[in-house]
């Protein structure tokens, strides 16, 4: 019902020359930007599903072409699964442990610099904030992590260093200071104390930010690479995209693969593993994005990019 | 903020400490972090000024002055990547806001729903994927014996590209997979922006008979300059911080190329990952650091002069 009178107040409303205009050239340069974000995408997977032997000599292909499709480059992948499933395990371990902690640690810390009744919110404010203006560089870095955080090939490598970002902290602060301050006050007279405003009341009304942090931390942690690349060594512990990346480098993915699988160097279709591996590593983050599309421009206002 | 601060009344610190010591208690964890992983690491920037070895570590190793930035000087390296950083940066922030302003402008003004909610996912696409993915659809599109692109120009009839071989082509190869990967979610930004406006100021603009591209002039671009001011300004404040996975997943290690797409952070991390060079590279680091410092100080104290609101801190 709702649907037919929308419908019909839009029919109804006289389309000015101005907005005919606007919509015919939104619609060719915005079409025309979202065909080339998708491109890349439908290239790699009809790359992934078409045959080694056409691969070599054709190049990879613009058009799918059915006499050429094969599976047999994940066919591969899935026969001896056992690194591709190692790296998933790892992968998908760190990024659920890290994303619960990573949102946990900006709220949390967003919540209380939101209190106004809080009097050294403004100094420890500027205290995270001045990590964001300066900071010590790789070099130092690397080192404390090396030398006396022990990262080498330790999980604590791939969780830490990811696992808080003052920028979402800041984004949480900002979204908790558009909560009404009575929440907290009329709790505090009730007896309720800190922890318990922010767990009980605080958290189920931040839907929409946390929804938000949850996908900027899922992504860095699904997409990380440089993180293992610096402390890993360990291949049990690689992440998919470190793992996509080896591969990628053609040498160094004959040699993973002929061991994993136990075939014949010069009988892998390693090109079009390359991009089946492309598609397997890339997947799973791609379709979180409809679950969280609905809260993203709530929990992410432009004040929330200010200090 | 700071005024904020003056009016507060000033309570004893025992008794802050007592009142809210459960809040204190949730600040830790992420305080003890930030000290960890950002204000421990600032200490390290003395390496710069060090002979490091191994035994020393960061603090004991013996001092050797400024032998590193001599070393660092003479490598001549230096003034390369600084400007490459310094222009490709330049290139993203002006483009950036030109696409992403430009896309959220026009989306917003899109009457059909469906069109407006299918492009949005699309263009949100690359922003999901990492660096190394984004390698990956280098690799396909212009490799030069097995990529799309030179596919698509021998079938025009053109000679193939050798894009690996052609340094002169990266700065815009770089920028635009930049743009590609970071325009879906730049332009959700200004499109909170512009939801957020006054939408009485457009029915006015519109009874007194402004056109949609006059009421974009005159009334949206406007109201989306803080917006783009702070965007802007964050931008500025990381202008000599180069996007390592970017550059070092696309480019690869690559000498030929070197000229054109090494920038501060690909030559920090090759002096001291492939080198092991640490006094070197914590020298190149250090001063990366500072030269980032000083741009956003002073950045942020011409835009404070000009316009409080637009200032960061």
């Amino acid at each position: 019902m709702s649907a037919i009178t929308r419908k019909q107040t839009i029919n109804h409303r006289p389309l000015g020359k101005d907005e005919l205009s606007i919509n015919i050239v939104g619609i060719l340069l915005i079409g025309l930007f979202a065909l080339i974000c998708v491109l890349p995408f439908y290239l790699i997977i009809i790359a992934s599903f078409t045959a080694e032997t056409s691969l070599i000599r054709n190049g990879y292909p613009l058009l799918p072409n059915l006499a050429d499709f094969s599976l047999d480059s994940y066919k591969l992948s899935l026969k001896n699964p056992v690194a591709i499933l190692t790296s998933y395990g790892v992968t998908i371990g760190v990024t659920a442990l890290g994303t619960f902690c990573a949102v946990l640690l900006s709220t949390m810390t967003g919540y209380v610099l939101s209190r106004k009744d809080f009097p050294w919110r403004n100094k420890f404010s500027f205290f995270y904030f001045f990590t964001t203006l300066f900071n010590g560089g790789l070099v130092p870095w690397y080192l404390l992590c090396v030398r006396y955080l022990n990262f080498k090939n330790s999980i604590a490598g791939l969780l830490l260093p990811l696992m808080f970002s003052v920028w979402n902290m800041i984004i949480a602060k900002s979204f908790m200071l558009g909560l009404p301050m009575e929440i907290t006050e009329s709790a505090k007279i009730d007896g309720a104390n800190d922890l318990v405003i922010f767990v009980k009341l605080i958290l189920p009304l931040s839907k929409p930010l946390i929804a938000t942090l949850a996908l900027f931390s899922a992504l860095a942690y699904w997409n990380d690479w440089y993180n293992c690349m610096l402390y890993i060594t360990n291949e049990n512990l690689f992440t998919l995209q470190y793992y996509l990346q080896r591969i990628l480098g053609s040498a160094e993915a004959m040699r993973i693969v002929a061991e994993k699988s136990g075939i014949a160097l010069p009988s892998i279709p390693i090109e079009s593993m390359k991009m089946s591996m492309t598609v397997i590593a890339t997947g799973p983050i791609v379709l979180l994005y409809p679950f969280v599309q609905r809260y993203f421009v709530k929990g992410l206002t432009i004040g929330a990019v200010k200090g | 903020m700071e005024k904020n601060q003056k009016v507060q009344t000033k309570l004893p610190f025992g008794k802050v400490i007592r009142r809210h010591w459960l809040l204190l208690l949730m600040l830790l964890p992420s305080l003890l972090y930030v000290i960890i992983f950002s204000y421990l690491p600032m200490t390290g920037i003395v390496l710069a000024f060090k002979q490091y070895n191994y035994n020393g570590g960061i603090y004991f190793s013996p001092w050797n002055g400024l032998t590193n930035f001599k070393a660092l000087m003479i490598s001549g390296k230096l003034g390369m990547v600084t400007r490459n950083t310094l222009l490709y940066n330049i290139g993203f922030i002006f483009l950036g806001v030109i696409f992403e302003m430009g896309s959220a402008i026009l989306i917003n003004e899109l009457i059909s729903k469906v069109f407006k909610k299918v492009s949005q996912s699309l263009m949100f696409l690359p922003y999901f994927i990492s660096w190394v993915v984004a390698g990956a659809i280098m690799y396909n599109i212009f490799n030069y014996e097995k990529g799309v692109f030179n596919h698509v120009l021998v079938m025009l009839g053109a000679s193939p590209f050798d894009l690996y071989n052609t340094p002169g082509a990266w700065p815009f190869v770089i920028i635009a997979l930049k743009l590609w990967k970071q325009t879906g979610y730049g332009s959700v930004v200004y499109l909170a922006a512009i939801t957020g406006l006054d939408q009485e100021m457009f029915e006015a603009a519109s009874i007194d008979g402004a056109s949609a591209w006059q009421k974009i002039r005159y009334l949206t671009i406007p109201s989306l300059i803080p917006t783009m001011m702070i965007l802007v300004l964050l931008g500025i404040g990381n202008i000599f911080r180069g996007d390592f996975g970017l550059f070092y997943q696309t480019v690869r290690s690559s000498a030929l190329l070197q000229p054109a797409t090494d920038i501060i952070d690909t030559y920090v991390f090759r002096l001291l990952i492939d080198n092991g060079n640490i006094g070197v590279s914590a020298a190149a680091s250090l001063y990366q650091s500072v030269l980032c410092f000083v741009t956003i100080t002073i950045a942020n104290k011409l835009v404070k002069k000009a316009n409080p609101d637009y200032a960061l801190y």
